[in-house]
C-alpha cells in the first residue's frame, strides 16, 4: 500500500530580475510516495534546484500547489513553515553548510535546538544517534575544517536526519566529493534508504543516480523522464570492490 | 529555542571576537559609569548643602529690609539700614504666635588683636537668643547674658577660627581681645560650625551683645539691622512669616510687604535643592550622551556581525530557525554587550564618584536609585540600539543568505 508523501500541481517558480523574467520551473506535477528513492538528473539550469528548494520549503512558488505529508504548505505562514522545516524535512547541501567555529556535535545538534520540548538528554541522545548513523561520533568533537570532505557531508547528513524528519532532500551531495567518498555518502544514503526514509536526491552522475530506484530527469524546469529503476547498485557492495585511494583517519 | 540555549549562543559569538566585544561594551563602561559618577557627585552635593542648610538652626525665619523697594518713597528718615528697629524685634518676640526667640544681628568686621597676633574676622552683635536660633553650643568657657546685653558690657563669644588664629597656645577663656582697639573679654569660645551653604565659615566669627556693638562698634553711617526668628515647629513657619510681615507693616507707616523681605529655612533648602537638582540633572544628561554614544557603538559593531553571519542565519534558518529565534538571537546579543558593560559601569563609577570624594572632601552618594536608573537604561539601550540589526538579520531571505559568500 503506497502512502503519498509528496504532490505537487502545476508548480511554478519565476525569478523576476528587473525586466527579465527567469522561468526556472514551468509546471510540475509530480507524486513521491512514502520510502521512494528518488534521483533527480538534467542539463545545469533546468530547475532542479529551484524544485528542490520548493520541496525543502526554503523558497515558495510563483504559483502552484504543493501538499507535504498532508500539509498544504503554500497556505501557511511563514512561522508554520520554519517548523516544518525543523520537523519534517531534512536537507543536505552540495557545499555542506555547517557552522564553522561549530564543532561536528553542536552542528548536528543545531535543528533541536529549535525545539524547546527537548530537554538536554534528550537532545543528546538524539545527537549521539545520529553521529552513530552516519559512523562519524569519533569526530564528534571536531570543528568542520578539521574534517575532510566526506566526513562533513556525512556530518551534514546526520544534522538533516537528526530530528527524524519524513523525507530527505539532498542537492549534488556528492558534488564537490570524490569518486570513493561519493559512494561512500551513497551508502550511507542507502542505509537511510531501507530504515525507511523517503530520499530525494539531486545528481548530475549517472553512477550516483544509479543507487536510487526511481530516476526523474528536468528540462527547461519541466519533467521530461520519470522512470523506475527496478534494479538500484548496492553502495556498500560497490564501496569493498573501490581501492581504497585516501585513508581519511 | 530556549532562553538558555540562545543567552548560550550569544555568549559563544561574543567571546569569539573578545577584543571587538570589549571595545564594544567599553563605550556602555564609560557612559554608564559617567552617569553614576555625575549623579554621585550631584548627590553629594546636594547633601552637603542640605547639611548647611540645617546648620543655620533650627525652623529660623530671616527679615531684612529690601533695600531696592525701600530706597523709593517710603525710606526712614535715618536711612533704609535702619528700617528695621530693636523695637521691632521685641513687637515679634512679644507679638507673634508660635515665635520661640528672636535676635537683632548687626554685622560689622575689623582688625581683633591679642598680644602679638592679629586677625580679620566678621563681628555680629546679637541678643542671647541667638544662641538658641543658630544652635550655637559653647566649648569652653560661656556665653554672655542678658544682664550683659542690658549694661552693653565689653564681652565677647568666639569662633574656633578666630581662637585658633590669635591663641595659639594659651586658653581665650577670660582673656581680653582688642576688637578695633576697644577691649572685650572674651566669656567662651564657640564649637565648631564648619561651612554655611554660601561656603564662608562659619567659625570665623565674634559674638557680641547687640547694644556693645551697635554702640562701639557701628559707625554712624551703617546700621543695617536684620532679625533673626525661631518657631515654635516647622508647621509653625508659614503662618509666621505672615504674621511678622504684616506686623511690620503695621509697625512702619507708608510700607508696603514690599519693603521687608522675610524668608525661611524652607525657602532657602527649596531655592538650594533646585540648584542642585538642575545641576544633578545637567551632568547627568551630559554623561547620559555619552550612554547614547556607547549605544550607537552597539548597533553599528551589530551591524557589522549581523553581515558577517548572513550565512550562518541561512544556515540556522535552513534547519529551523524562525524569524523570532533570529531576531531574539541578535537583541539578546545587543542585551548581553549594553547589560554586562552596564554591571562594569556601575562599580567603575562607584570607584570614580569614591575617588572624587575623598579627594575633594566630598560625601559622595551613590544611590540604589541612580544605580537602578543606568542598570535598565543599559538594558534598553541594548534593546533599541539591538533592534535594528536583529530585525535586519531576522528578514533575510533564507535562499539569499545561504547563497551569500
Ligand atoms: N535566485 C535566483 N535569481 C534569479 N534566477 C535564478 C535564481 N536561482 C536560479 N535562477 C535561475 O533559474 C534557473 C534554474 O536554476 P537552478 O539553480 O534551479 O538550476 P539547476 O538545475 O540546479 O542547475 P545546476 O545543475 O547548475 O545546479 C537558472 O536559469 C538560473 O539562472
Ligand atoms: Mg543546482
Amino acid at each position: 500500500m503506497v502512502k503519498p508523501l509528496i504532490i505537487t500541481k502545476d508548480l511554478v517558480k519565476t525569478y523576476i530580475m528587473g525586466d527579465i523574467h527567469v522561468h526556472a520551473l514551468r509546471g510540475i506535477d509530480i507524486q513521491i510516495n512514502e520510502g521512494e528513492f528518488i534521483a533527480i538528473m538534467g542539463a545545469s539550469g533546468s530547475g532542479k534546484t529551484t524544485f528542490m528548494n520548493l520541496l525543502g520549503c526554503l523558497d515558495k512558488p510563483t504559483s502552484g500547489s504543493y501538499s507535504l505529508d498532508g500539509i498544504d504548505v503554500h497556505s501557511i505562514k511563514e512561522s508554520d513553515l520554519a517548523r516544518i522545516r525543523n520537523e519534517k524535512i531534512g536537507y543536505v547541501f552540495q557545499s555542506f553548510y555547517l557552522l564553522s567555529r561549530t564543532t561536528a556535535y553542536e552542528n548536528v545538534e543545531l535543528p533541536l535546538l529549535y525545539r524547546t520540548k527537548l530537554n538536554h538528554e534528550e537532545r543528546k541522545a538524539k545527537t549521539l544517534l545520529a553521529l552513530r548513523t552516519v559512523a562519524i561520533e569519533d569526530r564528534a568533537h571536531h570543528y568542520p575544517n578539521q574534517l575532510s570532505g566526506g566526513q562533513q557531508q556525512r556530518v551534514a547528513i546526520a544534522r538533516a536526519i537528526v530530528n527524524s524528519p519524513v523525507f530527505l532532500l539532498a542537492d549534488e551531495p556528492t558534488g564537490n566529493l570524490d569518486t570513493r567518498t561519493g559512494v561512500e555518502v551513497m551508502a550511507v544514503m542507502q542505509a537511510l534508504h531501507n530504515q525507511g526514509k523517503t530520499i530525494v536526491l539531486v545528481t548530475h552522475e549517472n553512477d550516483i543516480a544509479a543507487y536510487a530506484d526511481r530516476l526523474i530527469t528536468f528540462r527547461d524546469g519541466r519533467i521530461i523522464a520519470d522512470q523506475k529503476n527496478t534494479n538500484p547498485r548496492n553502495a556498500a557492495e560497490d564501496l569493498k570492490k573501490l581501492p581504497i585511494i585516501e585513508d581519511e583517519d | 529555542m530556549s532562553l538558555f540555549s540562545i543567552i548560550r549562543i550569544a555568549i559563544k559569538s561574543l567571546t569569539r571576537n573578545t577584543t571587538r566585544t570589549f571595545l564594544t561594551m567599553l563605550g556602555i563602561i564609560i557612559g554608564v559609569a559617567a552617569v553614576i559618577t555625575m549623579l554621585a557627585i550631584g548627590q553629594g552635593a546636594k547633601k552637603i548643602v542640605d547639611e548647611q542648610i540645617n546648620s543655620m538652626g533650627t525652623n529660623v525665619i530671616i527679615v531684612t529690609v529690601n533695600f531696592a523697594a525701600s530706597s523709593g518713597s517710603a525710606r526712614g528718615d535715618a536711612g533704609s539700614g535702619s528700617l528695621l528697629e530693636v523695637a521691632d524685634v521685641e513687637a515679634i518676640r512679644n507679638s507673634v504666635d508660635g515665635i520661640l526667640y528672636a535676635s537683632p544681628v548687626y554685622t560689622t568686621g575689623g582688625q581683633i588683636k591679642f598680644e602679638g597676633q592679629n586677625w580679620r574676622a566678621g563681628i555680629m552683635g546679637v541678643d542671647v537668643d541667638y544662641f538658641n536660633i543658630r544652635d550655637m553650643q559653647i566649648e569652653s568657657g560661656e556665653p554672655f547674658y542678658r544682664s550683659d546685653v542690658v549694661s552693653g558690657n565689653k564681652v565677647c563669644v568666639i569662633g574656633q577660627t578666630v581662637a585658633a588664629n590669635l591663641f595659639s597656645n594659651t586658653d581665650p577663656v577670660g582673656k581680653t581681645i582688642r576688637i578695633r582697639n576697644i577691649p572685650f573679654k572674651v566669656n567662651g569660645v564657640l564649637k565648631a560650625k564648619g561651612q554655611n551653604a554660601m561656603g564662608s565659615d562659619q567659625d570665623d566669627v565674634i559674638l557680641a551683645p547687640y547694644t556693645t556693638t551697635y554702640a562701639r562698634l557701628l559707625g554712624n553711617h551703617w546700621r543695617s539691622m536684620m532679625i533673626l526668628v525661631s518657631a515654635e515647629s516647622k508647621e509653625r513657619i508659614a503662618l509666621a512669616q505672615q504674621d511678622i510681615l504684616d506686623l511690620l507693616q503695621s509697625r512702619h507707616r507708608g510700607t508696603t510687604s514690599e519693603h521687608f523681605v522675610v524668608r525661611t529655612q524652607t525657602d532657602i533648602a527649596q531655592a538650594a535643592d533646585t540648584v542642585s537638582n538642575t545641576l544633578t540633572i545637567l551632568l547627568a544628561s551630559i554623561a547620559g550622551i555619552s550612554l547614547l554614544v556607547g549605544g550607537i557603538g552597539i548597533m553599528n559593531i551589530m551591524l557589522v556581525s549581523v553581515t558577517e553571519r548572513i550565512k550562518e542565519i541561512g544556515i540556522r534558518m535552513a534547519v529551523g530557525a524562525g524569524k523570532r529565534d533570529v531576531l531574539l538571537q541578535f537583541i539578546i546579543e545587543a542585551v548581553m554587550i549594553s547589560f554586562i558593560g552596564g554591571i562594569i559601569g556601575i562599580f567603575l563609577g562607584w570607584g570614580a564618584a569614591k575617588t572624587v570624594g575623598h579627594y575633594m572632601k566630598w560625601s559622595v552618594a551613590v544611590t540604589p536609585w541612580s544605580v537602578m536608573l543606568s542598570v535598565s537604561f543599559s538594558w534598553i539601550i541594548g534593546v533599541f540600539f539591538g533592534w535594528y540589526p536583529a530585525k535586519k538579520a531576522s528578514t533575510l531571505n533564507l535562499i539569499d543568505a545561504l547563497r551569500y559568500e
